[in-house]
């Protein structure tokens, strides 16, 4: 064997051998959060921001308070690429790392396949404003939280706010409504609730798909071309929202007319469209800019310390916040957690689940938390694990997002049935039982 | 010294006949059956079966499927993926919609499901050849996540496309833990193994080898070409078929069309040619270079960076990982474009003359 050899050997072994001392020297006291993220790949410009804002307000916490009552909160990142196989990878890897919180997949095809494991491995799920829309019903599904609102609610509002732009929602009669979607579980969520609307309304809706990733359209906006919808839903992620803009501008479909959802908002979609993207509203499930409190204290206690991850710039802008809203609930969790199981402990994937359910943040306490502006108070228990079903709407002015609608909130009477049924349909086909009263309490 | 035949003389056609002549090979893949279904289950923990030892048995299994299409019978198929999930979503049905179904019987009929499949897409083989095949086999991955994707029928209805089973088992025993799971899957592959090495090593295998070689001349020498062309497609489709299935079922749990895009096809064919055209040994090593070198990369660039004082973010290592895997695979190309196989049996033959190499 050559030296060189002998030498790239040598450094591969140590490497092992490194990374090896370095888990055994992990403290006690340490909650830890498997982060998963895309960095890579179609989807990156929008997995960026999301992956950067939850670290960094890991990072803010331990910094400003020291942690949950001392206790250090870590996180390890995993690459998923946003495939399935790979994110399934990173849980398996991440799982078993002691003081394990709980685990937000980034992604509703890695969402799906996990709702199987997390039961097993009693790790709550936590998946904000995606995944799977049934999963509200927290006496079927025990371990996931779609905390906010899901895809039904989205659609719900959509169709509210577009019935209220017609003049209510009777003004909908004959009208054609078309839904642009991302072809895979994530696009094709809202179409039950849809079309349950469509039924009430006597709208007529329109299915528009475009295989992933969705940089190809054209025959999509073809459609719409010829079909001359009333209303346009653009149901994207990733570069198929930037794409659907630049298209509905080529086929000349009025931009007012284009409703995104919460995924199709943010700033990566309308950016490279500037100009060409003006008027085109999409859903809010979260304020953005940089006035709110915790966005200051990041900036303050983190990137003023050139700690923060990925550029200052971003900071505060949509999905950066929703990443820091979805860790903030994180951690929160863990906080209520230590309320009922004590104080300054090290909290099991069991005791944050519980947490996570009995979540109660008003607007005082969100206000106490900086997060005055940016969201609604929210309120979990056993039987509701979304905890608030609240969205606005906003538009894009060619330079940034203006708030431009009240609250909304999604029709109980619409969506409690559904999602009733399909949390019945998933546990005849899983040959499982609804939660009794008693497991609430556990 | 150890590796060498001398005194080991044949007498019967049958001892002549083994998969194995030699006695040295024979008690090395015993050894290693041993350390497979023994060894491994007591040492492994469950992120190894999850994320490693499942994917690479089952890929393993998938990539002696592409072998024989492709390396035996020199029929280039892109549409690999698309068995696949005719494998996945074939079982998948058969499961849900017969109660009771066992698991065994669900995937060979998921395996079957395929098999007719690749028949079907293994037509234009008859007319075209090459490049021009690849890109009509293409057609089957297209056709295929077009249709998992619009009949609802194919899904059992789900909205969203994406199913899910549970409750596996085999003869009563639960294919519930990482290690139950792993030894199905590895008991699958080597029976899998076993057929395909005896086929590829008889008359059907021969003819096959024929029509790759050279079709005018095998049909010349009384080789039907349709038959040994559709033979092959038929074989590879319904072991592609079963390693769907398998995939879906023991490895996903949960899966929707993307987990079998065109990206899997691809994948199954850097497997075949990395690991060696026309070996079943080469579906292994290919199986193992794709499935877990990008994760060894992905696991162990931090730390080797960090031995240089260098911290690299985890879009730098997935970036790096990327490119180093794409260099491999260029690399290993060059030096050995007959793939790992092919060095495996260059190994073999310098021990057997070690130590007076001629």
């Amino acid at each position: 064997m050559k030296l060189s050899k002998l030498v790239v050997a040598a450094a591969v072994v140590a490497a092992g051998a490194a990374s090896l001392s370095t888990s055994a020297f992990a403290q006690a006291k340490e909650q830890f959060f498997p982060l998963l993220s895309y960095r890579t790949g179609p989807y990156a410009p929008n997995g960026t921001p999301w992956a950067n804002g939850k670290q960094d307000y890991i990072k803010m916490v331990n910094a400003r308070d020291g942690g949950v009552n001392g206790v250090k909160l870590t996180f390890e990142e995993c690459e998923t690429g946003y495939a399935t196989d790979r994110g399934v990878e990173c849980y398996e890897r991440l799982k078993n790392k002691p003081g394990v919180a709980l685990i937000d997949p980034q992604a509703t095809g890695i969402t799906f396949a996990l709702t199987e494991k997390v039961p097993v491995d009693k790790i709550p799920l936590i998946t904000l404003g995606y995944g799977l829309s049934v999963a509200q019903d927290g006496m079927a599904f025990k371990w996931n939280f779609p905390l906010m609102g899901s895809y039904w609610t989205g659609a719900d509002i959509l169709v509210q706010h577009i019935g209220k732009s017609a003049g209510g929602l009777d003004k909908l009669k004959g009208k054609k409504i078309a839904l642009v979607y991302h072809d895979s579980p994530f696009g094709k969520e809202p179409i039950p609730l849809l079309q349950e609307r469509a039924r009430m309304h006597g709208f007529e809706l329109q299915l528009l798909p475009v295989t992933a990733p969705g940089v190809e359209q054209k025959a999509t906006w073809l459609q719409v071309r010829q079909s001359r919808p009333d209303y346009v839903m653009l149901w994207g992620w990733g570069v198929m929202n930037s794409t659907a803009l630049k298209e509905a501008q080529a086929t000349g479909f009025p931009r007012d007319k284009l409703y995104g959802v919460w995924w199709a908002g943010a700033e990566p979609d309308v950016r490279d469209v500037g100009d060409g993207a003006k008027g085109y509203q999409a859903l809010a499930l979260n304020g953005s800019g940089t006035e709110s409190k915790v966005i200051q204290d990041i900036l303050k206690n983190v990137h003023d310390k050139g700690q923060g991850t990925g550029a200052k710039d971003e900071v505060g802008s949509v999905l950066y916040t929703r990443g820091v809203i979805i860790q903030m609930l994180s951690i929160e969790a863990v906080r209520r957690a230590q309320e009922r199981f004590g104080k300054g402990k090290v909290m099991t994937g069991e005791q944050v689940r519980w947490g996570m359910e009995n979540l109660s943040l008003d607007q005082k306490k969100l206000d106490a938390l900086g997060f005055a502006g940016v969201m609604r108070p929210i309120s979990t228990s056993c039987a509701d694990h979304m905890g608030s079903t609240w969205a606005r709407v906003q538009t894009w002015d060619g330079k940034k997002w203006k708030m431009t609608s009240d609250w909304y909130q999604s029709d109980d009477q619409i969506i409690k049935p559904l999602v009733k049924a399909g949390a019945d349909k998933y546990l005849a086909d899983k040959k499982l039982t609804r939660r009794t009263a008693a497991d609430c309490q556990s | 010294m150890l590796y060498r035949e001398n005194g080991q003389f044949k007498t019967t056609y049958r001892a002549d006949q083994q998969i194995f002549p030699i006695t040295q090979d024979r008690v090395a893949i015993g050894l290693m059956l041993a350390f497979a279904f023994i060894a491994v289950p007591l040492m492994a923990s469950d992120y190894l079966y999850a994320s490693i030892l499942i994917p690479l048995v089952i890929m393993s299994l998938a990539a002696i499927g592409v072998n024989i299409l492709v390396g035996y019978c020199g029929q280039i198929s892109l549409g690999s993926g698309a068995f696949m999930a005719v494998g996945a979503y074939g079982a998948y049905n058969f499961f849900v919609r017969i109660p009771g179904m066992p698991l065994i019987p669900t995937l060979i009929l998921g395996g079957l499901c395929a098999m007719s499949f690749g028949i079907l897409f293994g037509l234009p083989s008859l007319r075209v050849k090459g490049l021009y095949l690849a890109v009509a086999t293409l057609a089957a991955q297209f056709f295929s996540d077009w249709m998992f994707l619009r009949i609802k029928w194919l899904t059992n209805d789900s909205a969203s496309g994406s199913v899910s089973v549970t409750q596996l088992q085999v003869f009563g025993l639960p294919i519930q833990s990482p290690v139950s799971k792993y030894l199905f899957c590895l008991a699958v592959l080597v029976i899998v193994a076993l057929l395909a090495k005896n086929l590829v090593r008889g008359a059907i295998g021969r003819e096959w080898m024929a029509i790759r070689d050279m079709d005018v001349a095998a049909a010349v020498i009384g080789i039907r070409p349709m038959y040994a062309k559709l033979s092959a497609f038929a074989v590879s489709s319904f072991i592609i078929g079963m390693a769907g299935a398998l995939w879906a079922f023991v490895h996903l749990g949960s899966w929707e069309p993307a987990a079998f895009s065109v990206e899997i096809s691809f994948r199954l064919l850097f497997m075949v040619i990395i690991g060696g055209l026309g070996s079943i040994m080469g579906g292994f090593f290919g199986a193992a270079f794709i499935v877990v070198l990008p994760i060894a990369l992905n696991r162990f660039l931090p730390a080797f960076m960090s031995l240089f004082g260098i911290e690299i973010s985890t879009a730098g290592v997935s970036h790096a990982e990327l490119m180093i895997f794409g260099g491999l695979i260029v690399w290993f190309l060059i030096v050995e474009p007959h793939g790992l196989a092919r060095l495996w049996s260059m190994a073999k033959q310098k021990l057997r003359l070690w130590p007076f190499p001629h």
